[in-house]
C-alpha cells in the first residue's frame, strides 16, 4: 500500500477542479475524488488488517523515506499504525460529507472545492507523516485553506472571525515550531547529526530540563488547534462565521490534528515532561470540560452551541491524554474520531436548518419535527450522541476515558475525572434545551411550514455520518483494537519513564 | 440452558422490531405497524415464557438451588486486561421474572395501543419507540455485566425520553420529557461513579465475579475496598450508595422522583409500560442484583436504601391523597409501591429465612407490574373516553365502561391490600419481613398501607361513582377489544398473581424459603386498609361537602401536599436560579469579556503598537535615507566607543 | 616638491561626502539628489584612491574598486533616471514630496 496515494488523489482532484469547466463537473470531480479518498481509507484499513495477521509487528506499517533536504536532516518519511489509521478514516468520512452538503454552493464553487481538497490533503500528510518537520509543513498547509474558507463564503462578522482563527492557529504553529527545533537540536543519531525523524527520536532520551522547556511549547501550540482553555476562543468565533462545509473540516478535522500532534509529538517524544505537567494538562482539560459546558448552556444560536460544546468534548480528549494511562490514551483517540464524526453530523444538520429558514438562533426556530423530520431526526440523532448515548460513538470513547482516567489513583486526578462525570449531565441540559424548542415544541413560525425537507445530497452526507457514529458506537471492539496497538507503544515509552 | 439462541432472540426481536419500523414504518408500515410490533413482541413473550419454563421447572436448579447462568457472553469492549464490558446474558430468578414481566406487560401495552393510538399520524414511530424501549428494557434485565446494564440503563432512559415527548408539540410534554431525561441522568451520574469506584478495586466488571470478589471473606478485593476511604467512609459504601442513586433516580425514590408525575404528559399506555411496570422497578432491579454485596459486605448501605424507600413510600401516599390529575395519582402510588419494594430489600439479610424481604420486594415488583399497569391501562381507556385527566371531569363511568370499571376495582383492592387479591400476598410478606427487622419501618408501612387504600379508593370513586353523570355521551363505547383484552388479562392475573410460588423461585440465596403469615399478623394490615377503603366511601361516593371541609381543616398542610411539598419548586431555584444565573451565565460572559476579551486585547496591543511605529514608514525616500545614515552613523559611533 | 599629507586628501572626500549628504536630505528635486548621490559616490572614490597611494602603494586594488563604483554609477545613473521619468509621466513632478504612495 502506497501512502503517498493519500497525498496525490487529493491533489489530483485539485488540479482537475481547478481546470473544470462547469460547476457542475466541479462538483461531480470532488464527490468522486472524495469517495476515491473513503475507498482507499477503507483499502489501507484492509491492508493493515492483512499485514498484521500476517505477523507484522513493526510499529509503524507501509513505511517510506525518501530525503528530503539532506543538510537539516529533512525527510518525507511517511507510515501508518493504527491510530494514525483512525484519523484516517475519520478525515475521508468527513471529506465526503462535507463535499455532499456544499453541493449546491454556487458562489467561487471552483475555489472551494479546491481549498476543501487541499485541507483534506494537509490533514492526510499529517496523519501520514513520521518526520515532524513534514508533520510541521502539513500542518499548515491545513490552516491557510480554512482562513480563505471562512473569509470568503462565511457569514455575520467573517472577515474578523477568520483573521482570529488564522492568526491563534498561527501562534499555535510559532509555539510547535519551537518546540520542535527544541526536539530538534537535542536529537543526536548514531552519527551525530540532528533528525526530525520520529521513530528515531522516539528511541533517543532526551535530556529531562530539555523536555521541561520544550514541552509546554509543543503541546500547548497543538492544544490551540484542539481549543485548549483559554486558547479556545477561536472555537466559537471560526465555526459561527464559517460555511457549513467548513465548520464540519474544522471541527471534524482541524481540531484532530492537535490533539493527535500532542499524543504523538508531545506526549510520546518528551514523556518525562508529560508526566511532570499532566496536572496542567489536566486541569485546564477539566476546566475546558466544566466551563465550556456551561458556556454552551447559556449560548442561544444553533452552531455557537455546538462550537461550545466542541470545547467541551475536545477538552475530554486532552483530559485522556493527560491522565497518562492506556486505557485514557486509547479513550482520547477514540473520542477524537467520535467527535469529529457527530460535531460534523451535528453542523451538517445546523447548516440544513440554516439554508432554509434562514436563522440558527434557537429562540426563533420550533417544531422544526412536523415540518423536515429528515433533517429533525439527524439533529436530535446528532445531539443523543453527542450527550453519550449508548450505540453511538460518543459513549464508548467517553466511557474509556472515564475508565482510564479512573485508573489513576490520585485523589485530584479523581477529582476531575467526577467533573469531567459530571460534565455529561450538562451536556443533556444544553442539547435537550436545543433539541426541545428547535425541534419540538410548536411551530413558531407559519413560513417554515412550505420548507422542504432534505435533498439527496444531505440525506446521503448525513447517512454517512450517521454509519459512521453507528459503527463506532455499536462496535467498538475494532476500533479499540485498531487504536490499543499504537497507545501502547507511547504507554511503554511513558511507563519507562516511571521506572527509571 | 441449551439453547441460549433463543434466550437473545427476546431483545432482539423487538431491536429488530424497532430498526424496521423506525427506519420504513412512515412509508410502508404506515397502518400495519401495530400489528408488526404486537407479533414480534408476542413471539419474545412466548419466548419469555419458555424460558422461565425451562429455568423453573427444567434445568435452573443444581442440587435444590436456582444457579446464575452465564448463557452467553461477548467482549464487546476491553478496557484493558480484565476489565471489559462483555455484551452477555445472565440467567437467575429475578432476571426470568422480569423476563416474563416486562415482556408480558409490553405486549398488553402494545395491545392496548393498536386502539388508543389508531389514527396518530406517527403510529409507526410509536411503535418503534415501544419496540426499542422494550429492547432496552429486556437488555437490562438479562445484563451479566455492570457496564452493560448502565449501557442499557440509558438507552431505557433515553427511550422514555422519547416515548414521554411522544406529543412533541405540546410544549408541557417537550418539558417533561426533558426533565425525566435530565433528572434520571444526573442520577445516572452516581451510577456511572460507582461502577468507577468498585471496578476499580474489583478489578472486573462482570457481575458474577464483582460479587464472588466483594462478599467472599477474606478477599483482596474485599480488603482493599474497605480500607480505602474517602471523608471516613470506606470506598464500597460509597461505591454502593453512588450506585444505589442511580437505581433511585430512574425508581424515583426521594428526592429524585420529580420528573415522574410530570412524565405522565406521555401517551398513557406508555405510562403503563415504563412508568408504572418495567422501567422505574429497575433501580430496585440493581440493589437487587447487587444485593448480596450490600446485605452480605455492607449492610450500612442498605440502610440507606431502608430508610429512602420507607420515607418515599409514605411521602409519595400522602402527596397522592391531594392530587386531582389521575395519571398523577397513579404517578405518586407507584413511587409509594417502589418505596415498598426499596425498604423490603433494605430490611432484608442474605441468608435463609432471614431473606424474606429480598423475596417480597421481587414478589411485590412482580405482583406490582400486573394491578399498576392494569391501572394505568384503565386510567387510559377513561382518558380516551373523557379526554381529560382530570377527576372532575369524570364520575358515574361506571355503567358505561363495565369491564373498564371491574376491572379497575380489582387492582384497587389488589393495590390496596385486600385478600385473596395479588397485593396482599406480597404486601404481607413485606410487612412480615419489616416487622422482624425495623419496628419504626414497619409502622411507617403499615400507615402507608391505609393511605394505600384511601386514595386508591377515593381514585376509584370519583372516576367511576361520585356524580351520576350522563354528560358523558359514550363517543365510541368503550374501546375496541384490543383495550379490552389487556383490560381482561391483566384483571386476572392482578387476582391470581398472588398465588405463585414466589417464595419457592425468588430468594437472595437460591434457597427455596418457606414464609408463612400468620393469619393474626394479618389482621391489622387489612383492616386498617378496610378503613382506608370504608372512609374514601363516606367521602367520594358521592359528591358531598366533606373532602372539601377536611382539607380546610388541614390548612396548609393539605396546600403543601397538593403543591407536592414544594420540591418542584426547589428543583427550579437550583437548575433556573443557580445552575443558569450563578454558573452558566458568569461562565459564559466570563468567556466572551475575559478569555475572548484577553485574546483580543493581545490583538488591540499589537495593533496599537503597530499604530505607534507605523511612521516611521511615512513613504518619503529621504526619511529613510536619513534613518539609513543615521543609523550608520550610530553604528559607528557604537563601533568606536563601545567596541572594547 | 613634498607630498600632500593624506590627511588633507581625506579631508577633502569627507567634505565632499557630507556636501553629497547635505543635498540629498534638502533637495526635492530628484534629479539634484541623484547628483548629491554621484557626490558621495565620488567622495568614496577618491578616498579608494587615495588610501591605496598612501597605505598599499604597490598594489592595484584601490583602482579597481574605484573603476567598479564609476561603472556601477553609471548604470545606476541610467536606471535611476529610468525611474524618475516614469514618476514624472505618472505623477509629472520629480519632486520626491509628491511620491509618497509606498507608505504604512
Amino acid at each position: 500500500m502506497n501512502l503517498t496515494l493519500f497525498l496525490l488523489f487529493p491533489l489530483f482532484t485539485a488540479v482537475a477542479i481547478l481546470i473544470a469547466q462547469n460547476s457542475k463537473q466541479i462538483r461531480t470531480i470532488a464527490l468522486g475524488g472524495s469517495l476515491l479518498q473513503l475507498g482507499m481509507a477503507v483499502k489501507l484499513l484492509l491492508a493493515y488488517y492483512k499485514e498484521r495477521a500476517a505477523g507484522n509487528t513493526s510499529q509503524m506499517l507501509f513505511e517510506y523515506i525518501q530525503n528530503w533536504f539532506t543538510p537539516l536532516g529533512l525527510q518525507y518519511h511517511i507510515g501508518v499504525d493504527g491510530i494514525s489509521i483512525a484519523m484516517i478514516l475519520l478525515t475521508s468520512f468527513i471529506v465526503v460529507a462535507g463535499i455532499l452538503v456544499s453541493w449546491n454552493m454556487e458562489t467561487l464553487s471552483k475555489e472551494f472545492f479546491f481549498l476543501l481538497l487541499l485541507l483534506s490533503l494537509g490533514a492526510y500528510g499529517f496523519f501520514i507523516s513520521l518526520d515532524i518537520f513534514t508533520m510541521f509543513f502539513f500542518l499548515e498547509v491545513a490552516v491557510i485553506p480554512k482562513f480563505l474558507l471562512i473569509g470568503i463564503w462565511g457569514s455575520g462578522k467573517k472577515e474578523y472571525s477568520a483573521m482570529k482563527l488564522a492568526l491563534m492557529l498561527m501562534g499555535g504553529s510559532a509555539l510547535i515550531m519551537v518546540g520542535i527545533f527544541g526536539i530538534y537540536f537535542n536529537s543526536h543519531t548514531s552519527t551525530g547529526a540532528h533528525t526530525f525523524d520520529l521513530l528515531l527520536l522516539s528511541k533517543m532520551n532526551i535530556p529531562i530540563e530539555i523536555q521541561k522547556l520544550f514541552f509546554p511549547f509543543a503541546f500547548l501550540g497543538f492544544g490551540i488547534f484542539t481549543a485548549i482553555f483559554p486558547f479556545h476562543t477561536w472555537v466559537p468565533d471560526g465555526h459561527a462565521s464559517a460555511p457549513t462545509a467548513a465548520s464540519m473540516f474544522l471541527a471534524g478535522i482541524s481540531m484532530k490534528l492537535g490533539g493527535y500532534g500532542c499524543l504523538r509529538v508531545a506526549t510520546f517524544l518528551m514523556p518525562d515532561a508529560a508526566h511532570a505537567y499532566s496536572w496542567v494538562i489536566i486541569l485546564l482539560a477539566t476546566i475546558a470540560i466544566i466551563y465550556g459546558a456551561f458556556a454552551t448552556m447559556m449560548q442561544t444560536d444553533l452552531k455557537y452551541i455546538n462550537a461550545y460544546s466542541s470545547v467541551s468534548h475536545c477538552g475530554f480528549v486532552l483530559l485522556g491524554i493527560g491522565m497518562l494511562t492506556q486505557t485514557s490514551i486509547t479513550g482520547a483517540v477514540m473520542q477524537m474520531v467520535s467527535h469529529g464524526l457527530m460535531t460534523a453530523l451535528f453542523f451538517a444538520a445546523i447548516g440544513m436548518i440554516y439554508s432554509r429558514t434562514h436563522t440558527r438562533m434557537v429562540a426563533q426556530l420550533g417544531g422544526l419535527l412536523k415540518i423536515m423530520p429528515f433533517i429533525s431526526t439527524v439533529f436530535v440523532i446528532a445531539g443523543l450522541s453527542s450527550l453519550g448515548l449508548p450505540g453511538f460513538s460518543g459513549f464508548v470513547s467517553e466511557m474509556t476515558i472515564f475508565m482510564g482516567s479512573w485508573q489513576n489513583p490520585d485523589k485530584m486526578y479523581r477529582l476531575a475525572t467526577i467533573l469531567a462525570c459530571a460534565s455529561i449531565v450538562v451536556t443533556a441540559v444544553y442539547i435537550l434545551r436545543a433539541a426541545g424548542k428547535t425541534i419540538m415544541g410548536p411551530i413558531t413560525n407559519q413560513s417554515y411550514e412550505k420548507l422542504s425537507d432534505a435533498s439527496w445530497n444531505e440525506k446521503f452526507a448525513a447517512v454517512v455520518l450517521i454509519s459512521g457514529i453507528l459503527i463506532v458506537g455499536i462496535a467498538p471492539f475494532w476500533l479499540i483494537n485498531l487504536i490499543q496497538p499504537g497507545t501502547e507503544i507511547i504507554i511503554n515509552k511513558l511507563g519507562a519513564v516511571i521506572s527509571h | 440452558m441449551s439453547h441460549p439462541i433463543y434466550i437473545a432472540l427476546i431483545p432482539i426481536i423487538p431491536l429488530a422490531c424497532f430498526f424496521v419500523l423506525g427506519l420504513f414504518g412512515r412509508k410502508y408500515f404506515t397502518n400495519s405497524a401495530g400489528i408488526i410490533g404486537t407479533l414480534g413482541l408476542l413471539s419474545s413473550t412466548l419466548l419469555s415464557l419458555v424460558t422461565a419454563y425451562e429455568y423453573f421447572f427444567v434445568s435452573g436448579k443444581i442440587n435444590g438451588i436456582y444457579q446464575k447462568i452465564e448463557v452467553v457472553k461477548y467482549t464487546w469492549l476491553e478496557f484493558s486486561k480484565g476489565i471489559s464490558i462483555d455484551m452477555g446474558i445472565l440467567i437467575d430468578p429475578i432476571t426470568v421474572m422480569m423476563l416474563v414481566v416486562v415482556s408480558f406487560v409490553s405486549l398488553m401495552v402494545h395491545l392496548f395501543s393498536l386502539g388508543y393510538m389508531k389514527g396518530e399520524t406517527r403510529f409507526a414511530t410509536y411503535y418503534a419507540f415501544l419496540a426499542l424501549f422494550t429492547f432496552s428494557m429486556l437488555g437490562l434485565v438479562l445484563s451479566s455485566n455492570i457496564f452493560q446494564i448502565y449501557l442499557f440503563w440509558e438507552l431505557v432512559g433515553v427511550s422514555s425520553f422519547l416515548l414521554i415527548g411522544f406529543y412533541f408539540e405540546k410544549p408541557s410534554a417537550v418539558a417533561a420529557s426533558k426533565k425525566a431525561f435530565i433528572v434520571t441522568r444526573f442520577a445516572d451520574l452516581g451510577f456511572l461513579i460507582g461502577i468507577l469506584i468498585l471496578s476499580f478495586y474489583s478489578h472486573t466488571l462482570d457481575f458474577g465475579v464483582l460479587i464472588e470478589r466483594l462478599t467472599s471473606t477474606g478477599s483482596p478485593f474485599l480488603i482493599a475496598i474497605n480500607a480505602a476511604s474517602f471523608l471516613g467512609v470506606s470506598a464500597l459504601t460509597w461505591g454502593l450508595l453512588l450506585v444505589f442513586i442511580g437505581g433511585a433516580g430512574k425508581s424515583a425514590m426521594f428526592p429524585l422522583h420529580i420528573w415522574l408525575p410530570d412524565a405522565m404528559e406521555g401517551p398513557t399506555p406508555v405510562s403503563a409500560l415504563i412508568h408504572a411496570a418495567t422501567m422505574v422497578v429497575a433501580g430496585v432491579f440493581l440493589v437487587a442484583r447487587l444485593f448480596p454485596v450490600f446485605a452480605i459486605s455492607n449492610p450500612e448501605a442498605l440502610k440507606v436504601v431502608m430508610y429512602t424507600g420507607a420515607f418515599s413510600a409514605f411521602f409519595a401516599a400522602v402527596i397522592a391523597c391531594t392530587q386531582t390529575d389521575i395519571k398523577r395519582v397513579l404517578a405518586y402510588s407507584t413511587m409509594s409501591q417502589i418505596g415498598y419494594m426499596m425498604f423490603a430489600l433494605g430490611v432484608s439479610k442474605y441468608h435463609g429465612e432471614e431473606g424474606l424481604g429480598y423475596m417480597g420486594s421481587m414478589f411485590h415488583l412482580f405482583t406490582h407490574a400486573f394491578f399498576k399497569s392494569l391501572l394505568f391501562l384503565g386510567a387510559g381507556a377513561v382518558i380516551h373516553m373523557v379526554h381529560s385527566n382530570e377527576m372532575k371531569d369524570m364520575g358515574g363511568l361506571r355503567k358505561l365502561m363495565p369491564i373498564t370499571h371491574l376491572s379497575f376495582l380489582i387492582a384497587c383492592l389488589a393495590i390496596a391490600g385486600i385478600p385473596p387479591f395479588s397485593g396482599f400476598f406480597s404486601k404481607e410478606e413485606i410487612l412480615m419481613a419489616s416487622f422482624e427487622s425495623n419496628k419504626l419501618v414497619y409502622a411507617v408501612a403499615l400507615l402507608t398501607s391505609g393511605l394505600t387504600a384511601f386514595y386508591m379508593f377515593r381514585l376509584y370513586y370519583s372516576i367511576f361513582w361520585s356524580k351520576e353523570a350522563d354528560t358523558h355521551q359514550a363517543h365510541h363505547g368503550e374501546g375496541t377489544w384490543t383495550m379490552k383484552i389487556p383490560l381482561i388479562l391483566l384483571a386476572i392475573l392482578a387476582v391470581v398473581a398472588g398465588f405463585a410460588p414466589i417464595s419457592s423461585w425468588i430468594t437472595a440465596d437460591g434457597n427455596p424459603i418457606h414464609s408463612s403469615v400468620p393469619i393474626s399478623f394479618s389482621v391489622l394490615p387489612v383492616s386498617l386498609a378496610i378503613a382506608g377503603i370504608l372512609f374514601a366511601t363516606r367521602l367520594f361516593k358521592t359528591s358531598n361537602e366533606l373532602p372539601q371541609r377536611i382539607a380546610i381543616q388541614l390548612g396548609s398542610f393539605y396546600t403543601a401536599a397538593s403543591r407536592k411539598f414544594y420540591i418542584d419548586e426547589v428543583y427550579i431555584f437550583v437548575t433556573k436560579k443557580v445552575l443558569f444565573n450563578l454558573i452558566g451565565r458568569p461562565a459564559a460572559w466570563f468567556d466572551k469579556n475575559i478569555v475572548d476579551g484577553l485574546m483580543n486585547l493581545l490583538a488591540k496591543l499589537t495593533a496599537s503598537l503597530s499604530e505607534l511605529i507605523k511612521g516611521y514608514q511615512s513613504g518619503k525616500v529621504q526619511d529613510y535615507a536619513l534613518y539609513f545614515f543615521g543609523g550608520i552613523a550610530g553604528l559607528i559611533i557604537a563601533f568606536i566607543y563601545l567596541w572594547k | 616638491m613634498s607630498e600632500v599629507p593624506l590627511t588633507h586628501i581625506l579631508f577633502l572626500s569627507t567634505c565632499l561626502f557630507f556636501i553629497g549628504i547635505y543635498g540629498l536630505f534638502t533637495r526635492r528635486n530628484m534629479i539634484t539628489m541623484l547628483m548629491s548621490i554621484e557626490l558621495m559616490l565620488n567622495s568614496v572614490n577618491i578616498n579608494f584612491v587615495a588610501f591605496n597611494k598612501y597605505l598599499y602603494p604597490e598594489k592595484l586594488d584601490g583602482i579597481f574598486f574605484t573603476i567598479f563604483v564609476i561603472t556601477i554609477a553609471a548604470a545606476e545613473a541610467a536606471v535611476a533616471i529610468a525611474i524618475i521619468i516614469n514618476l514624472y509621466r505618472s505623477h509629472h513632478s520629480i519632486d520626491v514630496e509628491d511620491a509618497t504612495e509606498m507608505k504604512y
